[in-house]
């Protein structure tokens, strides 16, 4: 099991540029109304809008394809079987299709805004946008960021632990309980480790102050330009003007209507 | 000033005293008055400064000025002053990238100075170093300290370092303080008043002098029976991501009564190299083969597809961090895992444990849970899990880490040992003592060779 971060974008192209929280907040405003309506023409009118955010990510066509495959994939074949499964709706076979294509069109929409905010932001950003825009507590915020370097450490951990076994005499062989009772007990160890780990992080933490109660000052403290309200307001009036548009066309469906 | 005392008499507590980090909630008792700078410790905390031992888990932020400003930001020094602060604590530590530099593509050397950097921006008065080269590679390790002798030469600063191993960093200290075992101070003053005459009683509290390093223990002239027993061929190793392979068409043969040494700098492939002569990992290309002497009646079968069971039967195999290997909750259990798991019956099993805990000095800690162990213990019972199934060979991973003098002592005799009784030996590690002790063939792995 190899856990890395993936390369970070192009640092200087639009959307890693924009302020974490804001992005964030574009995010949220097209999942919403990607989550909220039911019918197929919002969401492929939110992907469209999404294919010109993606344009802004400064990745390679290449990164973006491996970044959003699996997505596709996944609200594929979510869509096929509810389409299958649904209690059978009035207007036969092309109504089934047509509640798979909407729920596929909806899961690919808020996905793909959760990548365009995530895939362009440094947890670093994000962290400071936290305590700097929303006063999160720098406790937290802080101590998640730190948290989150340790990540890919313990994947090469938990591989060590596990060829650790392997020289003890210890496999499963084909036995799936054996299988799992190994798991579990690997698990244990990585826990120790990560706990020996963490304690040794937060004393070097608290070796540079950290939580001391001096007020925290930031290093990089977010500023919002005007390109961020922009893209702030962009991205919310898109996600109304798609609702907008549907309503005209007489498409729109609510999802509790 | 240098600090020096056995594992267990509290050096690494003393220094966590001195930096103002303890406190009572963690349980433990604590007696008697600290001053630091004339304050109490916590008082004093923000002049003083500590860099520990494992530089991966005291960088927190991703990219390295982002970390050295990590200190600066929690004093809550204004943003505009950070930035000046933080480029001139990377020049003092002679920081070779920008400040955007992911942290998590720096070496060893390269994290500990960074860990340096970041202290230093917050100017303190006191530097607190606990070990702060063990992980290092012995070029790392020259360079940490060369940075720290021209910052102790242009700042104020008193230092107190931890370290086992004392003749490298004898040109910066002018004082050395020895803790004794079991409490108290054994010896202090200027390197000649402690080590002068008293190389003795060092011995006796398992603390290294300067001239001790590398020597070798008697071994007999002509080896016993040599015999290959693991025959790599063409291995190839290129991690996941990297541009280049650490090591290509690489040709190595093991033999019996032959201790083999494994060196070179941090991500030469030292390890891997370990692991796949071990029949851990699968090579990406090549092949690692037993001999007929290995494996009776499977001689050429390749190494990496046999079970658990038998390879703890033909190779032991000793990793860096003991606590990976352990499986049970009691050293009894620990010991006797292994032929367990090889089919040994219980009776046989059981006496042999107990024949190595007595050789390995872990009678005492029978019962106990292998976590709870001291670092010398556990070292010592990991290598004793690694004999307890009489594996033809002994492949280990830094054998020597962070082990005082005694243990140290004890490794080299066990090791020179096995090889004497026709095991092969290989250990993969950065102890050049160790190594001059000990190698009877050395293969140096470098960047790309």
């Amino acid at each position: 099991m190899q856990l890395r971060r993936p390369a970070l974008a192009n640092p200087t192209a639009f959307l890693p540029a924009a302020d974490a929280i804001i992005k964030l907040g574009a995010a949220t405003a097209v999942m919403a109304v990607a989550f909220l309506s039911r019918d197929a023409v919002t969401p492929a009118i939110l992907l469209a809008g999404e294919g010109i955010g993606l344009a802004l990510t400064g990745l390679r066509a290449r990164d973006l394809v491996r970044l959003l495959a699996p997505l596709v994939v996944v609200a594929a074949v979510i869509g096929l079987t509810n389409s299958l499964l649904v209690a059978a709706p009035a207007g036969g076979l092309e109504a089934r299709a047509l509640v798979g294509l909407a729920l596929a069109l909806r899961i690919l929409a808020i996905a793909i805004a959760g990548v365009l905010a995530l895939a362009t932001t440094d947890p670093a950003d994000l962290s400071a946008g936290l305590i700097g825009h929303l006063r999160v507590s720098p406790r937290l915020a802080v101590g998640a960021l730190a948290s989150l370097r340790l990540v890919p450490i313990l994947g090469t951990e938990w591989q060590t632990i596990g060829l650790a076994r392997r020289a003890r005499g210890v496999d499963a062989g084909r036995n799936p309980l054996v299988a799992v009772r190994l798991w579990l007990s690997a698990v244990l160890t990585l826990l120790v480790a990560t706990i020996r780990r963490s304690t040794r992080l937060a004393l070097a933490m608290d070796a540079r102050g950290f939580d001391s109660g001096v007020p925290r000052t930031l290093a990089r403290p977010p500023r919002l330009r005007r390109s961020d309200w922009l893209l702030l307001g962009a991205a919310i009036g898109f996600a109304l003007g798609a609702v907008a548009i549907s309503v005209a066309l007489g498409t729109w469906v609510f999802l509790f209507g | 000033m240098l600090l020096l005392g056995a594992s267990g008499s509290g050096k690494s507590t003393l220094l966590t005293h001195l930096a103002g980090l303890t406190d009572d909630r963690g349980g433990g008792e604590a007696e008697g008055e600290l001053r630091v700078l004339g304050q109490p410790p916590q008082v004093s905390r923000a002049r003083t400064a500590l860099v520990l031992q494992d530089p991966e888990s005291q960088i927190v932020m991703a990219r390295a000025g982002d970390d050295v400003a990590f200190g600066l930001e929690n004093r809550g020094v204004p943003t505009d002053e950070i930035w000046p602060a933080v480029r001139g604590a990377l020049d003092a530590v002679g920081w070779p990238y920008g400040p955007n530099r992911p942290t998590d593509q720096l070496s060893g050397g390269e994290q500990q100075r960074l860990a340096l950097a970041g202290i230093l921006a917050l100017d303190p008065d006191l530097l607190l170093l606990d070990e702060p080269t063990a992980s290092l590679d012995p070029d790392g390790a020259a360079l940490l300290r060369a940075t720290l002798e021209r910052i102790l030469a242009e700042r104020p600063l008193t230092l107190v370092v931890v370290e086992h191993r004392v003749a490298e960093w004898l040109p910066l200290v002018t004082r050395i303080v020895v803790m004794a075992e079991g409490g108290g101070i054994l010896l202090d003053g200027t390197p000649a008043d402690v080590f002068v005459g008293h190389d003795e009683a060092l011995a006796r509290h398992g603390i290294w002098t300067p001239d001790h390093a590398g020597r070798r223990p008697a071994r007999p002239v002509v080896p016993p029976a040599v015999e290959s027993v693991i025959v790599a061929e063409q291995l190839t190793a290129q991690p996941p991501l990297a541009d280049r392979p650490v090591f290509a068409r690489l040709d190595l043969t093991i033999r019996t009564g032959e201790i083999t040494a494994l060196v070179g700098p941090n991500g030469s492939g030292k390890s891997t190299l370990a692991r796949l002569l071990g029949g851990l990992l699968r090579p990406q290309s090549g092949e690692v083969t037993a001999s007929e002497a290995m494996a009776p009646g499977h001689a050429g079968s390749v190494i990496w597809r046999w079970p658990a069971r038998a390879l703890v039967t033909r190779i032991g195999f000793v990793f860096q961090d003991p606590e990976h290997q352990f499986l049970t909750g009691r050293v009894a259990d620990e010991l006797a895992l292994g032929p367990r798991r090889a089919g040994v019956a219980e009776p046989e099993a059981v006496k042999r444990a107990s024949e190595l805990a007595e050789r390995l000095r872990l009678g005492g800690v029978w019962d106990a849970n292998p976590f709870t162990l001291s670092g010398g213990e556990k070292r010592r019972l990991s290598v004793a899990t690694a004999l307890a199934t009489a594996p033809r060979a002994v492949i280990l991973d830094e054998p020597t880490f962070g082990q005082d003098r005694r243990t140290w002592d004890e490794m080299v005799s066990l090791l020179a040992g096995l090889a004497d009784s026709g095991r092969a030996v290989v250990m993969a590690t950065h102890d050049r003592p160790l190594v001059e002790a000990l190698a009877d063939r050395t293969l140096r792995l470098g960047a790309g060779t």
